[in-house]
């Protein structure tokens, strides 16, 4: 009896122990860790009256689900092109940039302000945003797939260019939107407590939990991105997957991009979404995915998301002394992601191999005792 | 001619783990010969020939170079002892001139002076015949002048041995013989050459002497007018002309209906992988075959039929209607399947596991938007790894992990699931253990029995014969014959192979 | 022989092109503008319509733009309009050191030159004027209308710019006098100018339960982010309420907040140089004499409690 629990144990044990998302969990876990002995007040949930005379949660936990959802959504199409093209797009948040700049410019009309409400239509300004960044997408996916030219590469030329079309979209202004229904999508439903950036973000990853059950998109990127040759010759057209990645990716930004915008009213191009295509390929690896391409664990994608946001806010809270912030994130990324490195992940597998082994061998020799 | 023996290699062993690669080998070079290196697949010629240029570090066996015994550690070494190599794909730099590709890494002082570094690589290239300024751009030159400039390069620098590995393999029919001129130039200087080609015609257009060598054992060492075609074949295939025990199966033949119309049958079929264009056809139930020397175009045949290799002409009929195939998928759904060759980078998806591997052709033809649920799938990968006895941990196991031999099963159930009217079996057996072998050959038989036609590519005769009732022989990217029932024998495949009736 | 030939292409082209480089006589004073891009801020982008509006044909001026954030190309945009035969350059700097050799160039050439927006380190004989402005006095005019507010208590939440940057340890030097005083700073953070990072820095305060009483942003849509974060978490923000609201550059949505009393300052950070510019240049072509070097722009704070409509459309960016 007592053998069997123990067995049933060790190969739940054993299969967590072999899945992907175990990195990310422990990182995870580590970080909870950490902040319940630094301060536990950290997890602090309060119930409050907002400005608008909601009742809303306040608290460090609802700042990183909050603040986490962009770089979720864009994680998610991140680490289909990943896993498809064996490299990375660093363009996607200028391309959310471009995505603010038209939803903004759409939304306040010629004069880049919009004090009395938005002066046009939401849906129309978000669909054309969408045409924008999948556009964008597809040009990344065209070099990248039909030219042969390396991801980095590739993307780089939107990466230079993004902000200055958005800030040509915008003519250079300032944009400001003061519109409570439009603060609704970065800000709070009325009457329900948590930020509505995340639910965007939940409905997004449920989207594509649709989209990987109902179409074999999961099955082709991971072929294409393991085996091209063979996925051609098994009837795949690696080179539409490819592109559909990036399409996806841009489909993201833009989602990315109407958050962002939509948090503060304003649409500040050079500081919108800066530097979240770093943060998103670090979801991906933090995920323990093979940055070459192949294949991919989404939950663990998305689960490094929301560890960097952890990330972030528990320095804000450690109040980390401004120019000594990057510093901090760096020690603590690198040491995250040497051990979601493949190859790290091999030698804890031999070690916990090497270990059963020993264990096995020592109750072995206590029952001939 | 008597001339001295240059480069000695005596008893030469060199294994790699799990594999004896060569075994003892000998070979020797004269002052001004070219000496062919012949042999199939997995001979043991690259191997030697890494052996002797330092790339590889020989286990056993001594390298004499004009009677004094030298070691070899790299290829720098090589080169200093005066023995370099032409590689098939050009290593120089395009972007620079013939005359800076020919000095450059080699003497400091020289690539200083510009015009007289030019003058010297002029004089140079007139003594070689190389049609070409000094000054040109490599790139601005064709393939044919930049393997010469390669080998200019070579031989100037104080060049005893030249080894040309397969110089040819991109060259039209002028340039070799271009290259050929160049080749009988240094000859006459008494530069040895080493020729390594799968290209029989030129071996016996310049070559003085053949060492052959199979499975990294020495066959032996001739002068071309001692070896005729067809034995030097034999030598190969190491099967003796009169060894002819013809073990033709007496397994059933599909009678059923429609038993003599052809499935497929091509026309003039040309793709970009340089064959010339050919016809093929296969009936119901019918287990054909391609033969051929590697490198003799069998696999870019029924690639182009596949849709592997983009086609620039021809036409492919199913059941007497012509039918467009531009991509594998309208092959595969013309019912036609396709087992690659070169099952790891062609055929296994490494990292996906064995269930994967078995669906997804299945459920490519399905389509994107009906994927195969879990339960559907697992059904599909159970049966066929029973089917095929497949051994492996579960349908779960990542197919890397798996042995050779039952990759290659996956690969198959691959194909079998999609049940094709057509299937081609690209060397099913390479590289797997004979007890796989004889299931998968016994395999082919029981489903031409049951209507399917199968075209089997094997380099193993034997398989050939024991399968095939009709096969299709390539010589130099070429059609060259058609062999049909009882006269399918060692003989006449080697003799046709060979190209001498 | 090529070679040489290439050679003596070169040298001609020199020559050719020293000699084009006389000064054109058609009546306008040309002015060469080399600048930083105009996507680089809303700030900038004031300012290069600035210029551009006062820099025409018809107040009797020929302008050439250009614009990089790289100081090696702004060298070489400089040394194509001497060149050009320009009377005036006028240059916002995106580095200060490397100038030298292109400014004695345009000495030797007869080109006047103007620096506006950014110093340089480089010899002032080199230069004619620059005007500036000068982010100490910009965060000394912020501190001393805080200090004139006369709090029971001072509880600052300080979010900077990016680390660094000029505007950034101006506006937080006088700060820094004050904490060093006895004012409390809760937190100094930066936000790299941006929204988010600067909610993320007051919800994390909030979160910590820590009181503060005033959040000094360095740019107006930092402290935009600051505002939400304490409209999520319902604390009031603006004239007479509990949080002193205090930004920078004075967009014109964030002069509208100060209107409706949701801010409380709002420090200018003037992009306007042109007509100081203009004014320079007609007193240098009349033959007169600067009396001063250095031109310290004036820069407003604004106080929520004084400021007008007509604030918000004259100097809104």
């Amino acid at each position: 009896m007592k053998s069997k629990v123990l067995n049933n144990s060790k190969t739940f044990f054993k299969k967590l122990t072999s899945n992907q998302i175990i990195i990310p969990l422990l990182a995870l876990l580590f970080l909870i860790v950490f902040n319940l002995i630094r301060d536990p007040g950290f997890f602090e949930i309060k119930v409050v009256t907002n400005t608008s005379g909601h009742t809303v949660w306040n608290g460090n936990l609802m700042s990183i689900i909050d603040f986490g959802s962009e770089l979720a959504i864009l994680t998610i199409g991140m680490t289909f092109v990943t896993a498809a093209s064996g490299g990375q797009d660093i363009s996607i948040g200028a391309t959310a940039a471009i995505a603010g700049s038209i939803i903004a410019r759409i939304l306040t009309g010629a004069d880049g302000r919009a004090p009395q409400g938005m002066e046009g239509s939401l849906i129309l300004a978000f669909l054309v945003a969408v045409l924008a960044c999948v556009l964008c997408g597809a040009f990344n996916g065209t070099l990248v797939a039909y030219f042969k030219i390396p991801p980095m590469v590739a993307t780089l030329i939107l990466f230079t260019a993004g902000r200055s079309i958005a800030s040509w979209i915008n003519e250079n202004r300032n944009i400001s939107i003061v519109d409570d229904k439009f603060m609704i999508i970065g800000g709070f439903i009325p009457g329900i407590p948590i930020p509505t950036p995340f639910f965007i973000a939940v409905l997004c990853m449920i989207i594509t939990a649709l989209v990987l059950k109902f179409t074999t998109l999961g099955l082709y990127t991971q072929a294409v991105g393991i085996n091209e040759n063979s996925s051609r010759l098994n009837g795949i057209n690696p080179k539409f997957i490819k592109l559909l990645t990036f399409m996806i990716l841009g489909l993201g930004a833009a989602v990315a991009g109407l958050i962002k915008v939509s948090r503060t009213g304003t649409c500040n191009y050079a500081g919108l979404c800066k530097d979240i295509e770093m943060d998103a390929i670090l979801a991906v690896a933090l995920g323990g995915n093979a940055l070459g391409g192949g294949k991919f664990n989404l939950k663990a994608s998305i689960l490094g998301a929301y560890i960097i946001q952890f990330l972030t806010t528990t320095l804000l809270a450690m109040e980390v002394p401004s120019t000594a912030l990057p510093a901090y994130k760096a020690v603590v990324v690198i040491i995250l992601v040497v051990f979601s490195s493949p190859v790290v992940r091999e030698k804890m597998n031999k070690l916990s191999a090497y270990i059963k082994v020993k264990t096995a061998k020592n109750v072995g020799k206590e029952g001939e005792n | 001619m008597a001339n001295k023996e240059i480069l000695k290699m005596r008893n030469i062993v060199k294994t790699f783990p799990g594999v004896k690669a060569l075994q003892g080998v000998d070979f020797t070079l004269r002052e001004g010969e070219i000496h062919a290196l012949m042999g199939e697949n997995g001979a043991g010629k690259s191997t030697l020939i890494k052996v002797l240029t330092g790339v590889y570090e020989k286990n056993d066996g001594q390298i004499f170079l004009e009677d004094k015994e030298i070691t070899i550690h790299s290829p720098e070494e090589a080169q200093k002892n005066g023995i370099s190599t032409v590689y098939q794909e050009i290593t120089l730099c395009p972007n620079l001139s013939v005359a800076e590709n020919l000095f450059i890494a080699r003497d400091g002082k020289k690539i200083k002076n510009w015009k007289k570094m030019n003058k010297e690589s002029e004089k140079l290239l007139q003594s070689l015949s190389i049609p070409v300024k000094a000054t040109e751009q490599l790139a601005n030159c064709s393939i044919a002048v930049q393997q010469m400039v390669a080998i200019a390069r070579a031989v100037d620098m104080d060049c005893k041995v030249l080894i040309l590995d397969e110089p040819t393999s991109s060259l039209d029919d002028n340039e070799v013989e271009r290259l050929f001129v160049l080749m009988n130039n240094l000859k006459a200087r008494g530069v040895g050459i080493i020729f390594v080609t799968h290209f029989l015609d030129q071996v016996y257009r310049v070559c003085d002497r053949i060492t052959v060598l199979r499975d990294g054992k020495l066959v032996g060492e001739y002068e071309i007018k001692d070896l005729p075609r067809v034995q030097l074949v034999s030598k190969m295939l190491g099967k003796e002309m009169d060894d002819m025990a013809d073990i033709k199966s007496d397994e059933k033949v599909y009678t059923g209906e429609n038993a003599d119309s052809d499935v497929i049958a091509v026309e003039a079929l040309q793709s970009t992988a340089g064959i010339k264009p050919f016809d093929f056809n296969i009936k119901k139930g019918e287990v054909n075959g391609f033969t051929g020397l590697l490198g003799s175009g069998r696999s870019e045949c029924v690639r182009a039929i596949f849709g592997a290799d983009k086609v620039v002409q021809g036409t492919v009929k199913k059941d007497g209607k012509e039918i467009k195939i531009k991509k594998p998928l309208d092959a595969m759904k013309n019912g036609i399947g396709y087992l690659p060759e070169d099952r790891k980078n062609d055929g296994i998806v490494g990292d996906l596991s064995v269930k994967d591997n078995i669906i997804i052709a299945l459920q490519v033809m399905n389509g994107f938007f009906k994927p195969f649920s879990k339960a559907e799938a697992e059904k599909f990968a159970e049966e066929y790894i029973k089917l095929l006895n497949i051994k492996t941990a579960s349908s779960e196991t990542p197919i890397k992990s798996l042995s050779g031999g039952n990759q290659q099963k996956v690969i198959l159930a691959r194909w079998l699931l999609t049940h094709p009217q057509y299937l081609i079996l690209d060397e099913p057996t390479r590289g797997i253990d004979v007890g796989t072998k004889v299931d998968i050959q016994k395999l082919v038989l029981q489903l031409a029995s049951e209507g399917m036609s199968v075209t089997f590519i094997s380099s193993e005769i034997d398989e050939m014969i024991r399968t095939c009732s009709r096969l299709i022989v390539m010589r130099d990217r070429q059609k060259v014959g058609e062999i049909k029932g009882e006269d399918i024998t060692q003989n006449k495949i080697m003799s046709t192979i060979a190209g001498e009736n | 022989m090529k070679k040489f030939l290439a050679m003596l292409l070169v040298a001609a082209m020199a020559v050719a092109c020293l000699a084009g480089c006389g000064k054109k006589d058609d009546g306008f004073i040309h002015v060469g503008i080399i600048n930083n891009d105009p996507s680089e801020s809303g700030y900038r982008t004031a300012n290069d319509r600035d210029l551009k509006n006062t820099f025409t044909e018809a107040n009797g001026y020929k302008a050439t733009f250009n614009y990089s954030l790289k100081n090696d190309e702004q060298i070489q945009f400089a040394e194509q309009m001497i060149n050009d035969g320009v009377d005036y350059l006028l240059l916002s700097a995106a580095a200060t050191s490397g100038w030298d050799t292109v400014l004695k160039k345009a000495q030797k050439a007869g080109v006047k030159v103007l620096l506006f927006d950014r110093t340089i380190d480089a010899d002032p004989s080199l230069y004619e004027a620059s005007i500036v402005s000068d982010m100490d006095k910009e965060g000394q005019t912020a501190a001393d209308w805080l200090k004139a507010q006369k709090l029971d208590k001072y509880e600052v939440i300080h979010i900077q710019g990016v680390m660094g940057s000029a505007a950034q340890i101006g506006r937080t030097k006088a700060m820094d006098a004050m904490y060093a005083q006895g004012w409390t700073k809760v937190v100094q953070q930066t936000g790299n100018w941006s929204e988010s990072e600067a909610q993320q820095i007051v919800e994390s305060v909030i979160a910590s339960g820590k009181s503060f009483n005033v959040i000094y942003a360095e740019n107006d849509n930092m402290a935009k982010g600051a505002a939400l974060a304490l409209d999520k978490a319902g604390i009031s923000h603006g004239v007479g309420k509990d949080v002193i609201i205090m930004g920078f550059d004075c967009n014109q949505w964030a002069l509208e907040e100060l209107l409706k009393g949701n801010w409380n300052y709002d420090g200018q950070c003037n992009p306007f140089q042109a007509s100081y510019l203009n004014n320079i240049i007609k007193k240098l072509e009349a033959g007169e004499k600067l009396s001063q070097k250095t031109v310290i722009m004036d820069e407003k704070g604004f106080d929520a409690s004084t400021i007008t409509q007509a604030d918000v459309d004259n100097y809104g960016i």
